[in-house]
């Protein structure tokens, strides 16, 4: 381990402590913020007794579909928008403003037009984890090295075969990216539409203890889904450095 | 304007267009119980945007919305300057960064609201950790990258740090710090909507969800649309200013 992670370590550790000692001594009110020891059992005795399982699973399912949608129609459409060059001129400002867009205030719409079931959810999640997507596949195709494409050509590969072998592979670690954010955005749009409405899952959970003032319950499962999500990046991060160095790129 | 800008519009204007076309066929296709076509929204808009409800919702999330902005801006920008310059206190804090930028940050609005209450700050805070993250990340990169010719000329003249970082780091890394703003201009204005919608009393997003609750479609679509075109175009405009700090450089 390196020294700035060793001093990150310790900073963790500390910050740890210092709560748990305030919440101790009563300078931070249980009602706000529980012991870190407490979060723990609590998240052990919350997986142990298996009561929140199904939410778990709801909404780690449906981000999932979320997320595995958007990374497949995002680098198809990433594939075949490279090819149109017009149109991609025309969906230039749709992409570099797509992210002020509060793609939440569709949702009621949504809920009107899909029900109250989960295929709002997934969708929000794919709406919001797709354009990052597409326009990290494109930043990758952009840089595809010539002379690879000129292999395909002369090896007369057609269209797909130098799709698949070709240009994907040699902008994965783009595409890679891509899929960080999409990891990020189908957890942030399917858990955000449970906290707004819904009637299950992780999100609906969590806002349920809220008001209920249940924070044994809420904690655990906020740790959870933080856990998740920063474990899942880290393993792509890692992915897409290994990519990047075996290429000798960094 | 740039040749670059002038298409940037007439692109913008196809897909306006685009957008319309699809709304009326959505309209066509859902009717009323869902949705209004784009002619009925305007009309509706219109009539809706001088009443004194509205007026009161719009000050208050846009009083929100620029006090997140504030705290959003300052401290990222003191944030990045500072990780950019000194590398070993980034080489500790980047991954913190990193981390808080890619977590689902809804799931942490109840512990903001159990440690602000109910009320303007909560959404504040909620804004401004949406905002801070992209804006220090960005600047962080953008003074790491700053040529180092350009720094030690700044040393061989004996400028000081203040004067290094107003002279010449700011300037050269400008472009990059704006595309920073411009993302966290966007993701404050959405953590500061999220915010209203999830217990809140007043503002936009507080509108949205009653309007929600009492089924009423015309004050849904139109909150849609006047959000969703607030933001695209509060984000051209930024993405022009952008291009052409660069085109200087």
């Amino acid at each position: 381990m390196t020294k700035a992670g060793l001093i990150r370590l310790a900073l963790i550790a500390a910050l740890l402590g210092m709560l748990e000692v305030m919440v101790r001594i009563g300078r931070i009110d249980p009602l706000t913020m529980q012991a870190p020891h407490k979060m723990v059992i609590d998240l052990y005795s919350m997986l142990a007794s298996g009561k929140l399982n199904k939410a778990i699973a709801k909404t780690m399912g449906n981000a999932a579909i979320a997320f595995m949608i958007a990374v497949s129609m995002g680098v198809i459409s990433g594939l075949l928008i490279h090819r149109l060059r017009r149109l991609r001129e025309t969906l230039d400002p749709l992409f570099a403003t797509y992210y002020a867009i509060p793609v939440f205030a569709f949702y009621p719409l949504l809920i009107l037009l899909l029900g109250l079931g989960d295929a709002p959810q997934i969708f929000i999640g794919v709406m919001l984890g797709f354009v990052a997507v597409v326009v990290n596949t494109l930043n990758g195709l952009d840089r595809v090295p010539r002379v690879l494409l000129k292999t395909a050509r002369v090896n007369g590969m057609n269209p797909f075969e130098t799709a698949l072998k070709i240009t994907l592979p040699s902008a994965a670690p783009y595409i890679l990216t891509g899929a960080k954010f999409a990891v990020a955005y189908s957890l942030i749009g399917v858990i955000g539409a449970e906290f707004i409405m819904s009637t299950g899952g992780m999100g609906y959970e969590i806002s349920f203890a809220y008001n209920n003032f249940d924070n044994a319950t809420m904690y655990p499962l906020i740790i959870l889904i933080l856990t998740a999500s920063i474990t899942i990046n880290m393993l792509i991060s890692r992915w897409e450095k290994s990519l990047l160095k075996r290429r000798g790129l960094q | 304007m740039s040749g670059s800008g002038r298409r940037l519009i007439e692109n913008m204007g196809w897909l306006t267009l685009a957008i319309l076309v699809i709304w009326q066929g959505l309209y066509v296709v859902i009717g009323d119980i869902a949705l209004r076509s784009p002619m009925a929204t305007l009309k509706f808009t219109a009539s809706f945007v001088t009443t004194a409800q509205f007026v009161t919702h719009l000050t208050e999330t846009g009083k929100a919305f620029l006090m997140a902005l504030t705290i959003a801006v300052v401290s990222g920008l003191a944030i990045g300057f500072w990780l950019g310059i000194k590398r070993f206190a980034s080489d500790v804090f980047e991954p913190f960064l990193i981390a808080v930028y890619s977590v689902p940050k809804i799931t942490l609005y109840p512990i903001l609201l159990l440690i602000f209450g109910l009320g303007l700050s909560a959404k504040v805070a909620f804004g401004a950790i949406h905002g801070i993250v992209p804006i220090a990340l960005f600047t962080l990169n953008a003074v790491r990258n700053v040529k180092p010719v350009l720094l030690k000329t700044a040393r061989v003249m004996g400028l000081s740090t203040t004067a290094t970082i107003q002279q010449v780091i700011f300037p050269s890394a400008l472009p990059e710090i704006f595309a920073g703003l411009r993302i966290g201009f966007s993701l404050t204005l959405i953590g500061t909507l999220l915010g209203e919608m999830f217990a809140s009393q007043r503002g936009l997003g507080f509108l949205l969800m009653n309007a929600i609750g009492l089924h009423n479609v015309d004050v849904i679509v139109m909150l849609t649309f006047l959000l969703t075109g607030f933001a695209g175009i509060a984000g051209i405009a930024l993405l022009l200013i952008n291009r052409r700090i660069t085109a200087q450089i």
